[in-house]
């Protein structure tokens, strides 16, 4: 089958151009947000590569790629698969997880600040996981299910509390941070309960982080990413209608309280299975949409370059954490906290200039 | 003449078959507020109906209804002659289509991109924009007078300009139907004339059916083709608005005294309210 590429007409600066079949099929493609996202998977893949070479055996890229094609020698093999590789692609699905879910979350409030971190999803979740530490000094995996249990039931919440009447962008942030002051206490209360050695544990868990992460925590993660992410960019063009507000979207048919309800189930499911296998990583899910869409440019939720970006965010300030302090001294989510903090507070003083907030 | 005001009750058995859009014995609420009950409204086929009537009559909750925005809580909306919520939401967009009243265009849209989003109901995920897409969005703005704007941000439009922009994306649509809720609510007098303009344009020219509601008694008198009176969420009046807009009826249904003469421009029915010296005088005779 032959394809024709032929740019819009009437749109000369950039606009997306049209993939058309002659069977009457067409895609419609952003050339703009292509090259962010080819390149930006590049920087995920090449950080991941480079971060699996880090450590105190350090493997240069060259053996890194060898071994991971099955040509490596059965000494990097072992470290290469078993322990690192695990541990790079649980950073690249949490950060693509919460890259999409925070896309997700700041398309449907039309919000920057209706991200899950403001939310208070991170905090329910580690409320859960707290409970299992302290109340019941469980293991690592009943940890995991502890805090996506918080996650879930912190996301219907939100939900319930919020979304009766329609999603109201300030209205949803302020229950956010309601339930997120709420979560805190229930945590400050947890810690106090809490002995020493569980009381370090909780700490190690709630700054998020990578380290000791195994294929154990790779599957489960994997399988939900690729359930969710082809059901979200599904309904991704309804999503794109649904920033101009509830009325046009469901006057050019798109069914509003459907595609909300489903994608804000996909968000909350992949914000709280990001946090249960890496902690609460903060602010890669508020600061990635807001780089990707300054990058490609481009109006709309954006959903892939989020996605992207969510996942080099994480890959590089994993690897910032090791290569400036060294392997296991510096949690990931102390990076991303101090990047995040800082473009926050430059998103709320240039949102302040445009008037807005 | 203006039909006699009250309930409707005498029309309940009387089923539409001729008009594609009409609401039959609807009640609509906002939660427990009632705002309409039992009201019955045809919208003629190739007409440019307007709704008027005083503020919270129910005149926007009514344009909701009609567009399945509000689901009656009794009664139906008639789309063809079937209930307007069964049908499916795109086939829907495709036969009717609704200007909100206050619409956000997204951060760093173009004119372009934000009209070709009307094509949405056309549009499926293998089918995202075909040749058709293009040539319809073309054309809806070279209708509305934008597509010099075409590249431009819509942020950096004026308002009369927006208008036109959001109107263009209703026109890329294509629907049959086309109901707007005050779209020149806003806008500076040349403006509002240029967007009713407009659409008795795409009234007379395309045969489109429109129903606008309007605050401004004189623009809906001079624009439409049939109006409908509403007060406190009961018809009171429909027709053309030479039978509609009449010194009594005005009085009844806004409280207001006036004179109706012919306007010099159109030979349709002009308001003229009486200047308050003249009400106060006729206040002091008419006192006992």
């Amino acid at each position: 089958m032959t394809t024709e590429v032929k740019r819009d007409e009437g749109r000369g600066r950039r606009g997306p151009r049209a993939l058309r079949t002659p069977g009457g099929l067409s895609v419609r493609l952003d050339p703009r947000a292509l090259v962010v996202v080819v390149l930006l998977l590049l920087a995920a893949l090449g950080a991941g590569v480079v971060l699996i070479g880090t450590g105190d055996y350090p493997i240069p890229p060259g053996d890194v790629l060898r071994t991971l094609l099955g040509n490596g020698d059965p000494g990097q093999e072992f470290i290469v698969d078993e322990l690192r590789l695990p541990r790079v692609l649980v950073g690249l699905l949490v950060g693509a997880s919460l890259g999409l879910g925070g896309a997700l979350f700041q398309a449907v409030s039309r919000n920057p600040l209706g991200s899950p971190d403001v939310l208070g999803l991170g905090q329910g979740a580690t409320a859960g996981a707290l409970t299992v530490i302290v109340l019941f000094s469980g293991d690592a995996d009943a940890v995991t299910v502890g805090a996506l249990v918080g996650g879930l039931v912190t996301g219907a919440a939100i939900y319930l509390l919020a979304w009766k009447r329609g999603v109201h962008g300030y209205r949803l942030v302020l229950v956010g941070i309601g339930v997120s002051a709420m979560a805190t206490a229930v945590n400050g209360y947890l810690m106090t309960k809490a002995d020493f050695v569980d009381a370090a544990r909780a700490l190690v868990w709630m700054t998020g982080t990578l380290d000791g992460r195994d294929w154990k925590q790779v599957w489960p993660l994997l399988v939900l990413f690729c359930v969710l992410v082809p059901l979200v960019l599904a309904n991704a063009r309804g999503l794109r209608m649904m920033e101009m507000g509830d009325d046009v979207s469901h006057a050019l048919g798109v069914r509003v309280e459907r595609v909300r309800m489903l994608l804000m189930v996909c968000a909350v499911l992949l914000t709280a299975a990001a946090t249960a296998a890496a902690g609460p990583v903060s602010f890669v899910a508020l600061t990635a949409p807001q780089l990707a869409r300054r990058l490609t440019r481009s109006p709309g939720p954006n959903l892939v370059p989020s996605l992207c970006m969510g996942a080099a965010l994480l890959v590089v300030a994993d690897w910032a954490s090791q290569r400036l302090f060294g392997d296991g001294q510096l949690p990931v989510g102390v990076v991303t906290g101090v990047l995040g903090g800082v473009y926050l507070l430059w998103l709320l003083v240039s949102e302040r200039r445009a008037g807005r907030i | 003449m203006s039909t006699p005001a009250g309930p409707d009750r005498g029309r309940t058995d009387r089923r539409s078959t001729v008009n594609r859009l009409s609401a039959e014995n609807v009640t609509l609420a906002y939660d427990q507020r009632v705002i309409a009950e039992e009201l019955s409204v045809e919208i003629p086929d190739h007409s440019f109906t307007v709704i008027v009537g005083p503020n919270a009559c129910g005149k926007s909750t009514l344009l909701r209804a009609l567009s399945r925005m509000l689901k009656p809580s009794r009664g139906r909306v008639l789309l063809d002659g079937q209930a307007i919520q069964s049908l499916p939401a795109k086939q829907v967009a495709r036969t009717l289509g609704l200007l909100p009243q206050s619409s956000v265009a997204p951060d760093g849209i173009t004119v372009a991109d934000l009209v070709g989003r009307g094509r949405y109901p056309h549009q499926g995920l293998l089918r995202q924009w075909s040749a058709e897409d293009e040539r319809v969005v073309r054309e809806s703005m070279r209708q509305t007078g934008v597509a010099e704007l075409a590249e431009r941000y819509v942020d950096e439009l004026s308002g009369g300009q927006r208008q036109r922009v959001w109107i263009a994306m209703a026109l890329a649509q294509q629907t049959p139907l086309l109901l707007l809720d005050e779209p020149t609510t806003y806008l500076d007098i040349q403006h509002q004339i240029d967007v009713l303009d407009l659409c008795a344009e795409l009234h007379e020219e395309q045969g489109r059916t429109l129903v606008a509601v309007l605050h401004d008694l004189n623009h809906a008198a001079r624009y439409a083709t049939h109006l409908v009176a509403l007060k406190a969420g009961r018809v009171v009046a429909q027709g053309t608005p030479g039978e509609v807009v009449t010194a009594e009826l005005v009085e009844e249904v806004f409280h207001l005294r006036c004179q109706v003469i012919d306007d010099p421009e159109t030979g349709t029915p002009l308001v003229v309210p009486t200047a308050r010296r003249a009400r106060a005088r006729v206040a002091a005779t008419e006192a006992p």
